[in-house]
């Protein structure tokens, strides 16, 4: 006790205390130098990049200030498609994506263990297959003649009902971006689903019996109990997955390449075909600062809005 | 008075009636809920079936209308000339040496930067660690480039290099890593320094093994993360035989117009089958790794 006294905790220099601690250095260090090489820095170098005209001979490369940012917003009118599209698509997929697992939740939660397990898989399945796998699919399902969607919409009196022709899906601007849409919501429902139904798991059985107890209604304790309960898991659902459908990329490059008439035309899709097709790595870097702002602003007031409703 | 008692009798049991009828109609709207889901699940499944099924059509069957449920002529001619017209074998294998890979090299620093993230208390901490949270949350496009540049004055295209090592690090697992060993009681840690263990031996001895099913975790999300990059491993390779299997068969779409569509979905049963199985085996890592990533850090 004495000693330590003697040694009080203020007086050790900074240098001291990175000396102490340099075992767990060591032990982020295997991690750490990756991440600086491979994500920090060329995340660093894409901000840079940005501000260059820049192709494949890296000699010719010329920084031209807001060039491509200016050249962006003001002259091209696919990338301002594109950034509607997306827009658009966040918009349809998001809010569908969590009503969709909160209902599946709470319907599936009280069933049994097997019937809820069977839900979660048949949901995390497209998950785990993968973007490229399902995309492969639905092409074939979505085609006009001989798709297995317009036999089924047949079958229930789709077209009979509003008699129009059949509709060609992908090949048809006012469907196409909302057939993509459709492909995305298909995989983005089960890692929601898995966390609403661990959530849901943490709830008190008492909190609801007591509900019952005051003659509380199904509907009303849904409102006034389990959705506030679930607000958490809401947030991180809401701000994940409007993140990932951001980026969306997959579908639109195996599906439809952007068409018909630029109709699925996506931020991410102009980045690839800029850098990697047309080799113009700076003004596909402006692009990615765009991206980067946008979703970081919006995740950034998800949280603030309805962050500081949640108590942890 | 009598009157009394019998018209409050009288309101009493219509009362009850009510209550009974909305119980009913509430029971009846939850059922229907229930087939609603039950529904969907097998909307879910659908096209995973539909592809399936498909590898067996002939292309006579695949475009005909109404579609066949169920292939009527079973053909295996379709893997025939996905495993002997194209080198889908080695683009398997491609596969599974990235995804491992990945999985392998993000286990090992994940576990060791994880440890020190959630067990140790150093100088500069908490910014180290929101700096990988925050990459973890943002999108890569912007660093997509840069690396892609990176990967060709390192001459790492078409090498399997380029496909594992920019994925060293991989904050996700660090992440998923320091929340399960959060939970593991100082005290033990403490007892094995006392009797003499080296920092490396706690971590190995005593925090390692305590640590398995966030390991397991890790490992799976690791692989199929490295199984599913489809955006990088299609622009870093070119030549055939470095392609990997996703990016091998989704070249096959460019060329639907004269591939038969069998093909593609055999190529596409294909890529799914080896997620599948480990999907099947480890379900529960996969539930864990979702719901332990997701609790607040």
């Amino acid at each position: 006790m004495t000693v330590s006294a003697a040694y009080p905790e203020r007086r050790r220099t900074w240098w001291q205390k990175i000396w102490e601690a340099r075992a767990a250095y060591l032990f982020i260090l295997p991690a750490y130098i990756p991440f600086i090489v491979f994500v920090l820095y060329p995340l660093l170098n894409g901000l840079r990049l940005s501000f260059y005209e820049a192709g494949v001979n890296k000699a010719k490369w010329r920084f031209i200030g807001f060039d491509n940012f200016v050249r962006l917003f003001t002259r091209d009118d696919v990338f301002i498609i594109a950034l509607k599209n997306t827009f658009l698509f966040v918009l349809i997929v998001v809010p569908v994506v969590v009503v969709i697992s909160i209902f599946l939740a709470v319907i599936v939660y009280p069933l049994p263990r097997a019937a809820q397990s069977f839900v979660r898989m048949s949901f995390y399945m497209p998950v785990v297959s993968g973007g490229v796998v399902l995309a492969m699919v639905w092409i074939w399902i979505f085609n006009r003649d001989f798709g297995l969607l317009n036999y089924l919409l047949e079958a229930v009196g789709f077209y009979q009902l509003l008699g129009i022709p059949k509709i060609g899906w992908l090949a048809q601007t006012e469907t196409a971006l909302l057939s993509l849409a459709m492909v995305v919501i298909s995989w983005s429902i089960g890692q929601p689903l898995i966390l609403f139904l661990a959530a849901l798991g943490n709830i008190s059985e008492e909190l609801y019996d007591a509900a019952k107890i005051d003659g509380a209604s199904g509907w009303q304790i849904f409102w006034k109990i389990t959705l506030p309960l679930l607000q958490p898991t809401t947030l991180f659902v809401l701000v994940t997955t409007t993140i990932n459908v951001f980026q969306v990329f997959v579908v639109v490059l195996l599906m439809t390449l952007g068409g018909p008439a630029n109709a699925t035309q996506t931020i991410v899709y102009r980045i690839y075909e800029n850098a990697f097709v047309f080799y113009k790595y700076g003004y596909g870097a402006a692009m990615g600062v765009v991206l980067l702002i946008i979703v970081g602003s919006i995740a950034y007031f998800q949280f603030k809005l309805l962050g500081q409703e949640v108590e942890y | 008075m009598a009157d009394f008692t019998v018209s409050q009798a009288k309101a009493e049991r219509l009362q009850l009636q009510k209550a009974v009828w909305s119980a009913r109609l509430t029971r009846l709207l939850w059922w229907l809920a229930v087939l609603v889901v039950i529904v969907g699940s097998l909307l879910s499944l659908m096209p995973i079936y539909w592809m399936i099924t498909g590898s067996f059509k002939v292309q006579h069957d695949a475009i005909a209308y109404p579609p066949e449920l169920f292939p009527t002529h079973p053909t295996l001619k379709n893997w025939e000339r996905l495993l002997a017209g194209m080198p889908t074998l080695r683009w398997l294998l491609n596969s599974f040496i990235a995804a491992s890979g990945v999985a392998l090299l993000g286990v090992i620093t994940s576990t060791l930067a994880g440890y020190a993230f959630g067990k140790k208390r150093f100088p500069g901490q908490n910014l180290l660690f929101w700096l990988l949270l925050l990459t973890m949350m943002l999108p890569k496009q912007i660093s997509l480039i840069p690396l892609f540049i990176m990967m060709r004055d390192l001459k790492w295209f078409d090498t399997y290099f380029a496909l594992i090592i920019p994925y060293a690090a991989y904050p996700f697992g660090i992440f998923l890593v320091k929340q399960f060993m959060q939970g593991i009681p100082n005290d033990l840690l403490d007892a094995a320094k006392i009797d003499g263990a080296s920092e490396f031996g706690v971590f190995w001895h005593v925090v390692l093994p305590l640590t398995k099913p966030a390991v397991g975790a890790l490992a799976i999300f690791a692989f199929m993360f490295g199984w599913n990059d489809y955006i990088w491993q299609l622009v870093v390779t070119n030549k055939q035989t470095m392609l990997t299997l996703p990016v091998g068969v989704s070249k096959l779409v460019a060329g639907w117009a004269t591939i038969d569509i069998g093909v593609g979905m055999a190529g596409a049963t294909l890529a799914f089958i080896p997620m599948l199985v480990i999907f099947l085996l480890f379900q529960d890592y996969f539930v864990k790794g979702i719901t332990v990533g997701a609790v607040k850090g």
